[in-house]
């Protein structure tokens, strides 16, 4: 994995592209792309959470009932998450996206992007 | 535990021939069996091992049914890994019942995921019970990913909007409703206007002395909002049923038993076949309890209710699983 990501970083680089911001070749490039909010006890873990615009947002279920992530516009909307499965979405607009799950709605969450 | 013998009751202070203290009695023991008549006004309460005493003429009921709740087919979680198992238990229980039961009435949360694999086998197994028609109402987790579609194909033919209906049964008004669709960021259960003008149709033409039974998912009176056990415009429903003389409301959703008399209106909640959950704010969510494996039979149960004409309500009768 290591291999070829420094391969496709540097094949970017010798095309001369745009400048780019490297990053760090550790294996935590996945993990500061994404931000995890877990579901347990009922509740979304962060409830509010800040993210930088064009990231993704994963939840994910650790309770024994299933639950859904559903936006209170209608912008997007997770299948029945049932314990372990999980949910990602892309944030390309900044703005304030409320949320909820559409089975229990007293569960409520907010994600930030700016 | 020992009910003793003093079960009459003692004070009537409101003339309304309801003691609290001996509801509240009847209450704690509905947990563990107990029938609750109310007779003429007068609610009396037995435990189940009293049933022999009431004379026979008392006991019998022109129109017997059963209630059953959140099968939730499919969950295999640890409070419970055999919930065919368990429903099962809950068909001999029907099956052993001393006056076989008309039809019976699903609660909702008939499957777990509303797969059709669930609910195909919640079906197929009530085929053995001794009451073959059964009247359903989605709970939450019958209506996944596609709005109840499915749950209406299969349990809701000729029903009205989301799934709503009503029916007769020897002179009894039942009124099936459906309070999880469309349900609000932050809110409660929903029944929503078209459901609610529909009702208040259904009930215009009927005499104030008959009886209604009223059946949903989601309780319709407020147990625990924090957890969601409630439903937002349950007041503005039972608000066309306040002219009538008995009113019974039964409900599923927070697998366990409750009861309250509010006026002229019975409520009252069904244990689950599948798992029990905590008592209100007893624990941080309301998720599935788990309890050592020789107790949770205890817990979980099904509901007959009899009905007898001249009565002034409908007596509801707990029994637990184990």
């Amino acid at each position: 994995m290591k291999k070829l990501l420094l391969a496709a970083l540097v094949s970017i680089v010798v095309a001369g592209a745009a400048p780019i911001l490297l990053p760090r070749v550790d294996g935590a490039l996945a993990d500061n792309a994404v931000t995890e909010i877990k579901i347990d006890n009922f509740s979304f873990t962060p409830a509010n959470a800040t993210v930088p615009v064009g990231s993704q947002v994963r939840w994910v279920n650790r309770d024994d009932i299933p639950h859904t992530v559903a936006s209170d516009d209608g912008l997007f909307k997770s299948k029945a998450l049932d314990t372990d499965d999980q949910f990602t979405y892309s944030f390309t607009k900044p703005g304030t996206y409320r949320y909820f799950c559409s089975l229990h709605p007293k569960m409520t969450g907010t994600i930030v992007v700016k | 535990m020992d009910h003793g013998k003093n079960d009459e009751i003692l004070h009537d202070h409101n003339h309304d021939g309801i003691d609290r203290r001996g509801f509240l009695k009847c209450m704690a023991w509905a947990g563990t069996g107990a029938l609750c008549l109310i007779q003429g006004g007068v609610l009396q309460s037995y435990s189940l091992s009293r049933l022999p005493e009431l004379k026979e003429k008392d006991a019998r009921a022109e129109l017997s049914f059963v209630q059953i709740s959140d099968s939730h087919m499919g969950f295999n979680k640890a409070a419970n890994t055999d919930v065919v198992g368990t429903f099962k238990a809950a068909i001999d229980k029907i099956n052993a019942l001393p006056s076989p039961p008309a039809f019976m009435l699903h609660t909702g949360d008939v499957s777990h995921l509303s797969r059709p694999e669930e609910f195909d086998t919640v079906q197929q197994m009530l085929k053995s019970a001794s009451a073959k028609d059964v009247f359903y109402v989605p709970g939450e987790h019958d209506v996944i990913d596609d709005d109840g579609q499915q749950f209406r194909e299969r349990f809701g033919k000729g029903s009205q909007g989301a799934g709503w209906y009503s029916f007769d049964k020897k002179g009894v008004r039942f009124i099936g409703l459906v309070n999880v669709m469309n349900l609000k960021a932050g809110g409660l259960g929903n029944l929503g206007r078209e459901q609610l003008e529909w009702l208040e149709k259904d009930v215009k033409h009927l005499s104030k002395s008959t009886p209604i039974v009223v059946f949903a998912h989601i309780p319709l009176w407020t147990i625990y909002p924090d957890w969601g056990w409630g439903t937002e415009d349950s007041a503005q429903a039972l608000s066309y049923l306040k002219h009538f003389g008995s009113v019974t409301v039964l409900n599923g959703h927070i697998h366990q038993i409750m009861q309250k008399v509010e006026g002229n209106i019975t409520f009252h909640t069904a244990a689950s076949t599948a798992f029990p959950q905590p008592k209100p704010g007893a624990a941080p969510s309301p998720g599935p309890m788990k309890v050592p494996a020789e107790q949770l039979r205890g817990l979980l149960g099904i509901t007959n209710v009899n009905y007898r004409r001249g009565r002034h309500g409908l007596a509801v009768v707990d029994s637990s699983l184990g």
